[in-house]
């Protein structure tokens, strides 16, 4: 069985794990797969406005798991593309509102009709990780070039592997070409002689992360991306 | 990339290499759970414990924690004195 189901996580907030989540479902949308993403940062949404969904929001993962409405009906598809789907959060409740075994059987409901399963982890380690990686085949843990970032990744790698959800990826965002190369900044063979795990993509800093979300459009479904950044991303499987 | 004349003329390692090797060491320690001053207590025991076993020069020992790859090691380089030998008083 292929690897379908991926959690994007990172332990450090702000890293891009929502930017990268977005832009990766867009991208295989593009590609033309069928593409469901999870946002499973509850009480701290993103991935619903970072996808420029967030007006179409009627039902949210919370409810889907207390049994409000069916699966289908939280699924919001994206009018622009039409096989990319998301399942919001819930804004007004916390991570304790799901557990991982919601998570998993939820997950199960949607892999036989779907090419590729996204979930947006919230930072942290606590319940909120463990709600997000409890389903997948393979958790993908974003970082940046910098120290606090790095550490903390490091720790949720410990984690990923001590969960039996292991052997995590690994991507590399927001990296400054100029800055490493006058070693400022940790380069990429340095992050992957400390964290020593899979590397399987570097994107570097780009403005028009900013300018995307601000106009609800992630930056992969804009023709002027430089493509080159995501197809420095490869999911394994 | 600091070079032989950048260092004699005192000019400092990089950012990004005062970085890696302060990462190094936070993750080490990180991983293992250790507090930097147990690595001290745990060094001094071990070669106490040696020591009642087998002879040694205390101030030779190197204990290190070295990582490789996802996993920590505890390396001890412990040089054996050879055994001396007696000497007898008498000289011919």
């Amino acid at each position: 069985m292929a690897n379908k189901v991926f959690t994007i996580t990172s332990g450090k907030g702000g890293v891009g794990k929502t930017t990268a989540t977005a832009n990766l479902a867009t991208a295989l949308a593009v590609d033309g797969a069928r593409v469901v993403c999870i946002d499973a940062d509850i009480g701290l949404r993103n991935l619903d406005v970072v996808l420029g969904l967030e007006n179409r929001i009627v039902y949210d993962l919370v409810d889907v798991v207390e049994g409000r409405c069916r699966l289908r009906q939280a699924m919001i598809r994206d009018k622009r593309l039409p096989n990319l789907f998301l399942i919001p959060a819930a804004q007004t409740r916390d991570k304790t509102a799901v557990s991982p075994s919601d998570m998993v059987r939820l997950v199960d409901e949607l892999r036989e009709e779907s090419e590729w399963i996204l979930i947006d982890s919230p930072a942290g380690i606590e319940r909120g990780f463990r709600n997000a990686i409890a389903p997948a085949d393979v958790v993908v843990v974003i970082t940046n070039p910098e120290i606090s970032a790095v550490r903390d990744a490091d720790r949720i790698i410990g984690l990923i592997e001590a969960e039996e959800k292991g052997p995590a990826k690994l991507i590399i965002n927001r990296i400054k070409p100029e800055m490493v190369k006058r070693e400022d900044m940790l380069s990429p063979d340095d992050v992957l002689e400390l964290l020593a795990v899979e590397l399987i993509g570097i994107v570097p800093e780009d403005e028009n992360v900013i300018l995307s979300t601000n106009r609800e459009l992630p930056s992969s479904s804009t023709e002027n991306l430089k493509l080159g950044k995501l197809s420095g991303i490869s999911l394994p499987g | 990339m600091s070079t032989f004349f950048d260092r004699i003329l005192g000019r400092e390692k990089s950012s990004a290499k005062q970085a890696k090797d302060r990462l190094k060491l936070v993750l080490i320690h990180d991983r293992v759970d250790m507090n930097p001053g147990t690595m001290e207590t745990l060094k001094d025991e071990l070669i106490d414990v040696i020591s009642r076993h087998v002879e040694i020069d205390p101030t030779a020992v190197r204990i290190e924690m070295n990582q490789d790859g996802r996993q920590q090691r505890l390396i001890a380089d412990i040089p054996l004195n050879p055994t001396s030998r007696r000497r007898s008083r008498k000289r011919v």
